[in-house]
């Protein structure tokens, strides 16, 4: 028997009655439901790890220059800048999610957690957090754990793809997967944890998708950057047990519900937002495929 | 396949940037075709459909595309490369970008691949989430995901014949998933393509291979790909 991720109050539930923790529960779906061994999860955890720690450093030292030049070395001038706004820890955190992120962009390895658009934001978390508590990878490894239960309940209620429920879906998902992961390996309570999910829907409800000229790169870059600094604040916030008033399963439901009735033209297609203001339509223009024979209209018959 | 999602699909894959539908998707459209010929082609004739007609050079498309035609994963750093290693490895192409076309998803690619005398040719689709769906092979309607093992078979279009194909897997207690035919025409050629669960046994692919009716056999077994 194992849970299979329908809701945050039945994960809550079956946790407490069953004497599991949060991180135990998704281990037990992951061999019962897909017939994966325990080794081989912890082993895939570290790989997925690794690939996520390589991303930030790959982003951070090598050439990230797109093939279409909107991204060009942004994190590495975070890194290096003389001027921290908040701290130097708060420097390093913009800088890594904005490098992993333009690894993505520039057609390096990442993991797409949960998706490709989003895969700066778990590292930069991550990474950050490890580093100023001194945790062991064990903990990292555990926290993903609970990344990967919030984000199958998010696609079980709402969706985690950009063109179904809009930026929200992606950024948001990967900040709340985020924003649990810290407070829960901060030895949050399971409470917390999801207040921290909870805390972290709220901020990101209702973000469009509206790549220029429909590539990965802006506004996904930057708003991986946004994404991890507003984990870290939900997360701040929830383990000092500053209540959410709305419960996370509720939250998540708005954002289902917002993610369905956003119009089209917001969902990945280019045609709305950021994609169609003068200058995105300019840059659309000049990297799109221009030579391309377009087939006549059909007679449809109705 | 279906079903609840993987821990691996919520952290992960492990792939190359940017975009699962984009890269991973489109890489694995093309090692499933060479799975289909038997091998890395000499050329290929490449044509992106519909949305990927306009995009697929600013998503790097092109790259992923060869990259999986020349057989490499979808988190191969060498995929960034691929256009130029397209040389090393004695493979040509050209690219054709196709608008408008509505009979067909809008993440559509149609790959011609000839390696030698063998010729496919291959529609696939990139679904989102970097899974996948081979639409058509040679004409016939196909639609396998390429996640579980497949076998495809071109035979005489017999009365009896998708009962004793399915009778024959049957006997390795081998369960079929899904199961679609398609033929030319009456008493012409028919493509059987099945997915299962579980593989089948050299002997078994050898078996329905020697058979005079099946003029040609294509077993793929469940890959990573």
């Amino acid at each position: 028997m194992s849970y299979l991720f329908e809701s945050f109050k039945g994960w809550k539930k079956y946790c407490e009655e069953n004497g599991a923790n949060l991180y135990d529960s998704v281990i037990e779906y992951e061999i019962v439901q897909k017939g994966k061994s325990e080794k081989d999860i912890w082993e895939g955890l570290q790989k997925a790890y690794t690939v996520m720690k390589d991303a930030v450093e790959t982003g951070l030292r090598e050439d990230m220059t797109s093939r279409s030049g909107m991204i060009n070395n942004g994190a590495k001038k975070v890194y290096n800048h003389p001027v921290s706004v908040l701290s130097p820890e708060f420097q390093r955190l913009i800088s890594r999610a904005l490098a992993a992120k333009e690894v993505n962009s520039c057609m390096g390895r990442v993991v797409a957690a949960p998706t490709a658009g989003a895969s700066g934001i778990l590292p930069g978390t991550l990474y950050t957090l490890q580093e100023i508590h001194h945790l062991s990878d064990r903990k990292i490894l555990e926290g993903l754990l609970v990344g990967a239960g919030i984000a199958l309940i998010i696609e079980e209620k709402a969706s985690l793809a950009g063109a179904v429920g809009g930026c929200q879906a992606e950024t948001g998902s990967a900040a709340a997967m985020a924003a649990g992961a810290m407070v829960y390996c901060l030895d949050g309570t399971i409470e917390q944890v999801f207040n921290a999910v909870a805390i972290t829907i709220q901020c990101m409800l209702g973000l469009i998708c509206d790549p220029v000229a429909g590539l990965v790169e802006i506004p996904c870059v930057v708003r991986n950057a946004s994404a991890a600094a507003i984990a870290n604040s939900s997360a701040q916030i929830a383990l000092a047990d500053v209540s959410a008033v709305i419960p996370v399963d509720e939250c998540i439901e708005a954002m289902g519900e917002i993610g369905s009735s956003m119009e089209s033209k917001y969902k990945e297609t280019a045609m709305g937002g950021l994609a169609m203001t003068l200058t995105g339509q300019t840059i659309a223009k000049r990297v799109l495929i221009r030579d391309i024979e377009i087939l006549p209209d059909e007679t449809l018959p109705e | 396949m279906g079903g609840k999602s993987s821990v691996f699909d919520m952290i992960g894959p492990i792939m190359i940037g940017p975009s699962s539908s984009h890269t991973a998707g489109v890489v694995r459209i093309a090692r499933s075709a060479i799975r289909v010929l038997g091998g890395r082609p000499d050329h290929a004739e490449i044509t992106f459909y519909n949305s990927f007609a306009r995009t697929y050079e600013g998503h790097s498309s092109d790259r992923a595309i060869i990259g999986g035609l020349l057989d490499f994963k979808t988190d191969d750093p060498r995929i960034k490369q691929a256009l130029d290693l397209a040389k090393e490895f004695g493979l040509t192409y050209n690219f054709k970008s196709i608008g408008n076309a509505s009979v067909y998803h809008p993440n559509t690619i149609k790959l011609s691949l000839t390696k030698g005398e063998q010729k496919v040719e291959i529609i696939g689709e990139s679904l989102g989430g970097g899974l996948i769906n081979i639409a058509e092979l040679d004409g016939f309607s196909a639609n396998f995901s390429a996640q579980s093992h497949t076998l495809i078979i071109k035979a005489k279009d017999e009365s009896g014949a998708i009962a004793f194909i399915s009778s024959v897997i049957a006997q390795e207690k081998t369960n079929i998933a899904t199961m679609s035919v398609s033929r030319k025409g009456k008493h012409d050629v028919a493509c059987h393509v099945i997915e299962m669960d579980s593989g089948l046994n050299p002997i078994t692919i050898t078996y329905l291979k020697s058979l005079p009716w099946i003029k040609e056999l294509i077993y793929i077994p469940e890959i990573d790909l």
